[in-house]
């Protein structure tokens, strides 16, 4: 298994900024997603998938709801005797003043310098995408690379942070890399995921230490670009990069399209999060749900179209939902009217209430709110 | 030398369940799947985990491979403890040879080793057979106070289904003085559920003396119990009212699923203090597509909804195809019903395939003859071919389908 030489590290703040009001009490990584994930499900679940049995989780900050979600990673299969997962908080005398993924790795050079596995793959929590990581690593070993960045074609998403372009020569080792430039039309663009050698990958933090530079981008890959050998894995599939409320919204949406669906949720690349034991959706007479997708837990007595609802929502007689994103335990009183609506977990809305939003500006209700 | 366990329960299911006829041609009747994610065995362990009873024997012996397989480490019900938990407890070889289990207090018998490791006060004798939710600490508790050598849950059933049953005839005190196996005719409708409580010191010298015994059929009900009321031990009825089923039977296995749609009948599977566990499976929230129609109806997730659906129980992982019709029915885990099928009256196996548009069972109304209706069964793999016909009643399985 390739994925054994693998070490996993996942930036869970990373990002938190973009999507402002659903980071609020929680990291990027931990925000519920697609009726019963998180965010983090997805990079996680890809990593086990391709035989990495080691991940740690990088946290800086607001990271309890994701220490609750991960548990002992059991959920993963990631709770072993051997490897398994590994929380990594800010520790000692690296306490993180910036989002910097540079200070965070400093951080962990223990966790780094101690393993034994001889790449370690970084990913962020921002994308979602059901992605073949064994091929990477493959991709990386066959090209002898040093390090290998992961990138899709298309155009670049409105509203990503910083984005970083590559170009490659026709071998496709990399010529250039430009972050955040000014380009339109479709090009190469990076899903903040990275495979390279853990010894180079220590000696590219402490130098970047030693000279007070802590871009990740800039100083710790831009910088090196050419004097390694940088390679691309351009993936394919569908891949998603959550940079605003929007994206968020429409990223939801997009699991509605079942040929979209069944490229992210794959019979033997499962995506895998912790359980609940709730029971199955029960729809009542009377209920009238089309194009959705619902959870376990669920109990629909209104009309529900064009929503994603989580688990354990309730939703009352009368209650007209569309285009909605329902996260878990919410409850929706008698003859309430939503549309383009986001509400956040254990939100309750009383009988008779009316919330309209838009596809570009959804409304958005915070978590347990009462109204 | 564990720690002492107050009390221990032990779970027959090793039972064929040959009612359920093709169901459980491949698996025990305790892991016959119910209500749309779970198998009728999370009831009996969710009870007992939920009554913090912690250390659990399950008995296996009758196509064991599945129950094993689900039951695995326990984790899913937290009985995956470090000193106590659910053990797998199937017949085995000593040095005298091998028995199979020959009845329910041979089994236990076989297994005193088992019991005596953990020093209990208590075994409550549980079986695999039945849907409900009961604190067994309070029947305990009951057992207790009453300081009895045998305490026998007991139920309310209707009078003219009294004979189906063994009935507890009692003192008003609530002490037993008779058994009454499906008397012709019942003297009250108080029947046992087949839950038993004993004080271990008790039940290990009647398990001795009956396994002594050649001419006994080393069993709980016309052996170990008759026994010790002869005996003249104190044997006390515990009343329990609420929801509980038997599902032994291809029509109350469909009955006891239909009631989860039945807001009036109370069996409240979302109940957040009371929850029956299971094994999840790693599937994406279900999807109803813009064609599809879902009234009265449960649905798992990974099930990807085209067609109509009602007063249904769809398990995980079902596809229903565009103009499909499923009414009054169980579709198992994995099964497909493709475009323009019908399925009424109908329980679907696991990973059946009804193909386009095949007709599967039959409204009672639409009969002429009441005597040919009944619920269908199509086994698990079989393949109903297009636009075939299944009549009422029928039962189908995938090992007389020859290859086509």
């Amino acid at each position: 298994m390739r994925g054994k030489h693998v070490i996993g590290i996942l930036f869970s703040n990373v990002h938190d900024e973009q999507i402002p009001q659903l980071t609020e009490k929680r990291t990027i990584a931990s925000v519920p997603f697609g009726g019963r994930y998180r965010m983090i499900d997805f990079p996680l679940s890809n990593m086990v998938n391709s035989g990495i049995n080691k991940v740690g989780v990088i946290t800086k900050s607001n990271f309890q709801s994701l220490m609750d979600h991960l548990g002992s990673g059991k959920a993963w299969d990631l709770s072993r005797k051997r490897e398994g997962l590994f929380l990594l908080p800010p520790f000692g005398d690296y306490i993180q003043a910036s989002n910097s993924r540079v200070e965070a790795l400093a951080s962990i050079m223990r966790f780094l310098a101690s393993s034994q596995q001889d790449l370690v793959l970084l990913s962020d929590c921002d994308v979602i995408c059901n992605i073949p990581y064994q091929e990477v690593i493959e991709s990386h070993i066959r090209n002898q690379a040093d390090i290998t960045a992961i990138y899709t074609h298309g155009i670049i998403p409105e509203h990503m942070n910083k984005p970083t372009v590559y170009s490659f020569e026709a071998d496709g080792k990399l010529c250039d890399m430009l972050i955040h430039p000014n380009i339109t039309g479709p090009c190469n663009y990076g899903l903040n995921m990275y495979l390279i050698k853990r010894t180079l990958l220590i000696q590219l933090i402490e130098d970047c230490v030693s000279r007070n530079m802590y871009n990740f981008k800039r100083d710790l890959i831009q910088r090196n670009m050419l004097q390694y050998r940088f390679y691309g894995y351009k993936f394919n599939g569908y891949a998603k990069i959550i940079g605003s409320t929007k994206d968020y919204f429409a990223a939801n949406q997009d699991l509605l399209n079942p040929e979209i669906k069944s490229q992210l949720f794959l019979p033997d690349r499962p995506i895998y999060t912790k359980v609940r034991d709730d029971m199955p959706a029960r729809y009542g007479l009377g209920s009238d749900v089309n194009q959705s997708l619902i959870a376990d837990g669920c109990v629909i007595d209104g009309t529900v179209q064009n929503c994603i609802l989580f688990r354990g929502v309730k939703i009352s007689k009368g209650a007209v939902l569309k285009n909605c994103v329902i996260m878990q335990d919410t409850n929706i009183g008698v003859n309430c009217n939503l549309e383009h609506v986001i509400t956040d977990k254990d939100v309750t809305i009383q009988d008779n209430h009316t919330f309209i939003g838009s596809d570009t500006y959804p409304v958005f209700i915070s978590k347990g709110s009462a109204i | 030398m564990l720690p002492k366990q107050e009390v221990v329960a032990m779970l027959l299911a090793g039972g064929q369940g040959s009612r359920l006829g093709v169901l459980t041609k491949k698996l025990a009747k305790p892991a016959v799947p119910y209500g749309g994610k779970y198998r009728i065995i999370d009831f009996p362990l969710s009870n007992c985990v939920n009554s913090g009873i912690e250390t659990v024997g399950v008995l296996t012996q009758y196509q064991p491979l599945i129950l094993n397989d689900y039951i695995g480490s326990g984790q899913p019900w937290d009985l995956d403890r470090l000193n106590a938990g659910v053990h797998v407890l199937p017949p085995y070889q000593h040095i005298d040879g091998s028995d199979w289990y020959k009845g329910t207090a041979n089994a236990i018998f076989q297994n005193i080793n088992f019991i005596e490791r953990y020093n209990p006060d208590y075994v409550i004798i549980l079986s695999g057979d039945h849907i409900y939710k009961m604190d067994y600490s309070k029947m305990v508790a009951f057992h207790k106070k009453n300081d009895a050598a045998c305490t026998i849950a007991q139920i309310e059933v209707p009078m003219e289904e009294a004979f189906r049953f063994g009935i507890l005839n009692t003192y008003p005190n609530g002490s037993i003085y008779e058994f009454d196996e499906k008397p012709k005719k019942p003297k009250s409708n108080k029947a046992s559920m087949g839950i038993y409580v004993f004080s271990w010191y008790k039940l290990r010298k009647y398990l001795t003396e009956d396994e002594a015994n050649p001419a006994s059929d080393n069993d709980f009900g016309s052996n170990i119990l008759p026994a010790m009321l002869n005996a003249g031990e104190k044997m006390m009825a515990y009343p329990f009212s609420g929801y509980w089923k038997d599902v032994g039977t291809i029509d109350s296995l469909w009955e006891s699923n239909m009631d989860l749609l039945n807001p009036n009948i109370p069996l409240d599977l979302s109940d957040e203090t009371w929850k029956i566990y299971s094994r999840n499976p790693t599937l994406p929230p279900h999807y109803i597509s813009l064609s599809a129609h879902v009234q009265n109806t449960l649905i798992a997730e990974g099930c990807n909804i085209y067609g109509k659906l009602d007063s249904s129980v769809i398990f995980k992982d079902v596809i229903v195809g565009k103009n499909a019709i499923v009414r009054d029915s169980i579709i198992m885990p994995g099964a497909r019903i493709e475009e323009n099928a019908v399925v009424q009256y109908a329980i679907i196996g696991e990973h059946a395939v009804v193909q386009k548009h095949a007709v599967i069972g039959k409204r009672p109304e639409e009969m002429v003859n009441m005597e040919q209706w009944g619920i269908t069964v199509i086994g698990g793999n079989y393949i109903v071919r297009s636009g075939k016909v299944v009549p009422p009643k029928s039962m189908l399985d995938a090992d007389d389908q020859k290859e086509v």
